[in-house]
């Protein structure tokens, strides 16, 4: 790649930061050139985000409906799926699963409350409720 | 502490470049990610991250710190702890002497990372070399300037769990070789680079792993959807973590060209140019992989296949000049 072919497309994905790539200058030498951005690691990029907000979407309305816990919103909306919680946290999966379920979810103690929180990195309160649910 | 920041491709050679380079031998981030023999090829459909497979342009985690310091002679010592506070007292002590100290940790719990880049990646480096009060001054080479960030999210960061975990990894330069004979270790590093690429007894590394894979693409299976998050998985390998462009393949050419300038090296010299033109045709590959996502049919598996076996063999052929030239 030369210099002149790094690209420069303002990508949305590095809100305004700048990275570095390594490319020829016109005498052929390789030196360092910032980027701000490519538009195809953008589309690839924010296609995985966007893949996290659908599910986190999908169980936004499962939560709405009373058949999920507001832990599966939050667990989506971390950018975990299962695999990567039950590794995070060490609780089996199928126990996690259970914690998704809000008869289950309504049982658990404060201090298992405050175990998921620490983990999404936020507040018991937080870990209770969901966007568009105040309750 | 003056501490230089230097913006670099890829996160572990941009840290133990400049953390060696502080210690006081100059190295530039190429040299220290060609010298580990970094570059390399993995498909590994076992491990899956987010459901999809793992496929690694380079050695893993820890890999260029350890091999760089191995060949070169230059003494790192590690550090993991069982307890959070003893690893920030133990970073802080170090700080204090006026020591910059690498850390390896998680991507999610950095504060400064732009909100799309935040992924649950365990395996992120930076420096720290500076303390005021609560505040850590972090050189994270991958960023253009230097960074603060409080001692809860590093401390959170230091600590995430899950895949490989940092367990509050630190690490920091013991002491320095007398002098480096490059006349000696480009050439062993060249070799031992050679062989992974070619020689690796798995079918899933090296070479044979980006054949591997182009058989994977040509036979895709599932909905448009779950092949666009496994088309636009290979290019977040490639081209966002971090890589310098067309996964490392720049940065190795950078490597062979200072390489060859050191040996006065003619051969080195136009084997950095084949690695270039491969590296063009790695860029061309994500290029239509992205185009395939966002239209279904738009280039074909077959044709990104056939693509990537392009990409297979011409970087195949770079392998195999570099292989006879090191062992002349």
């Amino acid at each position: 790649m030369r210099f002149d072919q790094v690209p420069q497309d303002n990508s949305s994905t590095y809100a305004g930061h700048k990275k570095v790539l390594y490319a020829q200058d016109a005498a052929g030498h390789y030196v360092t050139v910032q980027s701000s951005g490519w538009a195809v690691e953008e589309a690839a990029t924010c296609d995985a985000v966007a893949e996290y907000e659908a599910l986190a979407e999908q169980a936004r309305l499962a939560v709405l409906a009373k058949a999920q816990s507001p832990l599966l919103y939050h667990m989506y909306r971390s950018r975990m799926d299962l695999p990567l919680l039950a590794q995070v946290s060490g609780i089996w999966r199928w126990r996690i699963r259970r914690h998704c379920k809000p008869q289950h979810f309504s049982r658990l103690t404060q201090k298992q409350l405050q175990f998921y929180a620490d983990i999404f990195d936020i507040s018991v309160a937080e870990l209770k409720t969901i966007p568009g649910c105040p309750a | 502490m003056n501490f230089t920041h230097t913006q670099s491709a890829h996160c572990e050679s941009g840290v133990i470049a400049s953390l060696v380079t502080h210690a006081g031998l100059p190295l530039s981030e190429p040299m220290a990610f060609g010298l580990a023999n970094a570059l390399a090829f993995a498909y590994i459909p076992l491990v899956k991250l987010a459901g999809q497979p793992l496929i690694a342009y380079r050695l893993p985690p820890r890999f260029i710190i350890k091999g760089l310091c191995k060949r070169l002679g230059v003494k790192v010592s590690f550090r993991k702890f069982s307890n959070p506070v003893m690893g920030a007292e133990a970073l802080n002590a170090a700080v204090d002497r006026g020591q910059p100290v690498g850390l390896q940790t998680s991507v999610y719990y950095l504060p400064y990372f732009p909100e799309e880049m935040r992924f649950h990646f365990n395996a992120h480096n930076l420096v720290v070399y500076g303390r005021d009060g609560d505040n850590y001054a972090v050189s994270d080479p991958v960023f253009e300037e230097p960074v603060t960030v409080a001692s809860r999210h590093l401390n959170k960061a230091r600590f995430a769990r899950g895949p490989l975990a940092p367990k509050g990894l630190m690490y920091q330069v013991e002491s320095l070789p007398d002098k480096i004979d490059y006349a000696q270790v480009i050439p062993a590093a060249i070799r031992k680079n050679c062989k992974v690429m070619l020689g690796a007894p798995l079918p899933i590394i090296g070479i044979r792993g980006m054949r591997y894979m182009s058989r994977k693409i040509a036979r895709l299976k599932g909905d448009h959807h779950e092949q666009r998050l496994f088309l636009g998985h290979i290019v977040r390998m490639q081209e966002e973590i971090g890589t310098g462009g067309a996964g490392f393949r720049f940065l190795y050419a950078s490597f062979l060209q200072e390489s060859a300038g050191l040996l006065k090296d003619e051969a080195l010299a136009s084997a950095s140019k084949k690695m270039t033109d491969v590296g063009d045709e790695w860029r061309a590959f994500a290029l239509s992989l992205v185009q395939e996502c966002k239209q279904a049919g738009a280039v074909g598996t077959h044709a990104l296949a056939e693509k990537l076996l392009g990409c297979a063999e011409k970087e195949a052929e770079v392998w195999r000049f570099l292989q006879d030239w090191s062992r002349v």
